[in-house]
């Protein structure tokens, strides 16, 4: 189904994934799903497969070893696929880009479409960038 | 007899040097040939717990040291060896011993360069498998 | 209608070569074999220490781990305290109690985190939602000290940096007082709950002998019979002027992981609460401004086990060596041994006992021996292990199908 047309309908898939990151950006992601924020009801969802995705939810540093799987699995991706980079680490590696396992910064490897800044961002900053996305969609529609 | 006297007991005439840093934290060393045994004696006759073992590239050498608590007590003892061999540092492995151990040499070696002979599974842990030959992070001469 | 007909096989790919954390080799139903492959996370802390001031190394080694996220730092600054000459001879009291309210604080959000998934990987998702649902007051609670849900950046060589303020304390006392009916339900609903024990009993048992030979620490050691627990065996903060009680099982599988988890909840509310009341007024920091040569190790109790850090100093601003160990370097190591043998669909809570980072047990992957063709992946997995539960509450699971 078309993105856009999805974006409409309020059902975007979303596939998580963690390339080098400790875990609290993925915690918070994962908080969204829990009763007090509930993403579901901005039609979102999180799904197991990459191959269904609309949007890619991408956190961590970009390590060496996870490098090459992020490229597959965005190469999996049915495109269009929105990039959201999720966390500090995410935009800009933060304070592990001078670390000799860190090289390359998430977007010069994968287009971003968009940032959600912070360390963690709280779950109302991902929800926020998660809805600006959908305007977004919608506005390209 | 309690365990410092136990080890200087046993181990006495291998021991290097001796320090009490404090009233929890012992350091002592041993030659690396003397490893092996100490540490068989510390872990299977003292039934002290292996916490993790450090290296560190010191301009003497590769000084490795092995952190061993003793839970009832609440005190580490930490042993000791320096290699002074840069250019083919290697020491008896001490997985054979348990099996904690593995994992631990197994970031030393790539992190150091340091051969852990014995070493029942001695491949990259931490390092992506492209990461190039000869070039071990932890080493002074490895650009930060 | 037997259970090997509901096995799914797939969704592979024969290009699809993700590098998988947890290479399980199958024989038919059982695991015979596992390789972990970790690295994934590794981002050169070590060495991005040494190039760093000891101030600035707090906030680097909270982001080792999220869900540890004060463990990290505060064995940092006990490492660095050692070496000037042990905590409770720099650290004014105050910061102690401040120390141990964050330290046991953490414990709960971090129990209860895992009690959440573990409870999602067999198949309890209502257990899922409302171990995470009481998670948030514990945040509310952090956020409230701290002014952050996670990294807190409490600790600092010599005290810590922000103080809890009187107002603050009647608010803290009165959300963990709605915390222990909370604690009390899980407790009703996991522990008393006969498809959950025969889910969890005898399944990925990790015997006495086994624990020693591979060094694990935390609830992973106690619920092998080691009684080992850094909090009663080198106390820090103000562990040694508190009653509590160390927990400890006998049995070695996941069952008892469990209740250790649950019962060190309690304890931990127990523990903020004498702290809140014993808690002096006063300095909460010591104001260390240099770092002679040394060497030092911290250790703290993590909700994972012991993490222990070392630190070699050389009188400069920085390190020369820090070394850190996490406690799930031990304990991840020894599924090893506590899978093989097991099923595949206790696979999932089998490694998720331990309770390592998140993201590593997201990529699992099943082999069949000996051709070792891929045939589940993760969350393939996470259904095997839910449908299980399913069959047992239905009555319908037979040992060994």
């Amino acid at each position: 189904m078309n993105l856009k047309l999805k974006a409409l309908t309020r059902s975007i898939w979303v596939f998580h994934v963690s390339a080098g990151s400790c875990n609290n950006c993925d915690i918070e992601i994962l908080d969204l799903l829990t009763p007090r924020f509930d993403v579901e009801r901005f039609g979102i969802q999180l799904i197991g497969s990459i191959r269904h995705a609309d949007a890619l939810l991408i956190t961590g540093a970009m390590n060496k070893k996870s490098v090459p799987r992020m490229k597959k699995i965005y190469a999996q991706a049915p495109k269009p696929c929105v990039v959201v980079a999720v966390g500090q680490c995410a935009l800009s590696r933060h304070m592990f880009r001078h670390s000799y396992n860190v090289e390359e910064p998430l977007d010069s490897i994968l287009p971003v479409d968009v940032y959600i800044p912070g360390c963690p961002p709280k779950p109302e900053a991902i929800i926020d960038g998660i809805v600006k996305l959908v305007a977004k969609l919608r506005k390209n529609a | 007899m309690d365990i410092r006297e136990q080890i200087r007991e046993r181990l006495g005439p291998q021991i290097i040097d001796w320090k009490e840093k404090s009233s929890r934290r012992i350091y002592f060393s041993v030659k690396t040939q003397d490893v092996f045994k100490a540490v068989e004696f510390l872990f299977k006759e003292l039934g002290l717990r292996f916490s993790i073992a450090s290296g560190v590239d010191t301009p003497e050498g590769f000084e490795i040291l092995y952190h061993f608590s003793c839970d009832k007590t609440g005190e580490i003892f930490s042993l000791r060896t320096l290699i002074a061999d840069r250019q083919h540092p290697q020491i008896d492995s001490i997985a054979p011993l348990f099996s904690g151990a593995e994992w631990v040499e197994r970031e030393m070696w790539e992190m150091l360069g340091i051969n852990f002979k014995g070493h029942p599974n001695l491949k990259r842990l931490l390092l992506a498998d492209d990461w190039p030959e000869g070039k071990y992070p932890l080493r002074q001469d490895h650009e930060p | 209608m037997s259970h090997r007909v509901v096995v799914p096989i797939g969704p592979y790919h024969p290009l699809q070569e993700e590098p998988e954390f947890f290479q399980l080799y199958v024989e038919g139903e059982k695991v015979v074999d596992i390789d972990i492959i970790i690295g994934y996370n590794h981002r050169g802390i070590e060495k991005l220490a040494e190039s760093k001031h000891f101030d600035q190394i707090p906030y680097l080694v909270e982001r080792i781990c999220g869900i540890c996220s004060s463990s990290h730092p505060y064995a940092y600054v006990l490492a660095v305290e050692d070496l000037l000459g042990g905590e409770a001879n720099i650290v004014p009291e105050r910061a102690l109690y401040i120390r141990t309210v964050i330290d046991e604080l953490q414990r709960i959000h971090s129990h209860l985190l895992w009690l959440g998934l573990a409870g999602h990987f067999i198949g309890y998702n209502t257990v899922w939602m409302w171990a995470w649902k009481y998670r948030e007051p514990v945040l509310d609670m952090f956020e409230m000290i701290t002014g952050n849900r996670n990294n807190y950046a409490m600790f600092k060589v010599g005290g810590v940096r922000r103080d809890i303020q009187d107002g603050d304390v009647p608010l803290l006392r009165k959300a963990l007082d709605e915390l222990k009916p909370a604690l009390d339900m899980f407790r009703g609903a996991v522990m008393d709950d006969p498809v959950i024990q025969m889910r969890l009993k005898k399944v990925g048992v990790l015997t006495r002998a086994q624990a020693v030979d591979w060094c694990v620490v935390g609830p992973t050691a106690r619920a092998s019979g080691l009684n080992i627990d850094v909090r009663r065996d080198e106390p820090y903060g103000v562990f040694d002027r508190i009653d509590w009680n160390v927990i400890v099982e006998k049995d070695g599988d996941i069952f008892a992981k469990t209740v250790i988890r649950i019962l060190e909840m309690y304890e931990s509310i127990n523990i903020i609460r004498q702290c809140l009341e014993k808690m002096p007024k006063g300095q909460i920091d010591a104001d260390v401004k240099d770092i002679p040569p040394g060497e030092g190790i911290g250790r703290v109790e993590a909700p994972r086990g012991e993490c222990i850090h070392y630190i070699k100093s050389d009188g400069t601003n920085r390190p020369v060596r820090h070394k850190i160990r996490a406690p799930s370097f031990m304990n991840v190591a020894s599924n090893k041994v506590a899978c093989v043998g097991g099923t595949i669909s206790d696979a999932t809570i089998t490694l998720a006992a331990v309770d390592p980072c998140y993201c590593c047990t997201e990529r699992v992957a099943v082999l069949r021996k000996p051709d070792n063709q891929k045939i589940l992946n993760g969350w393939d997995l996470i259904k095997l292990s839910q449908e299980k539960t399913e069959q047992i509450r239905k009555g319908m699971y037979h040992a060994g199908t």
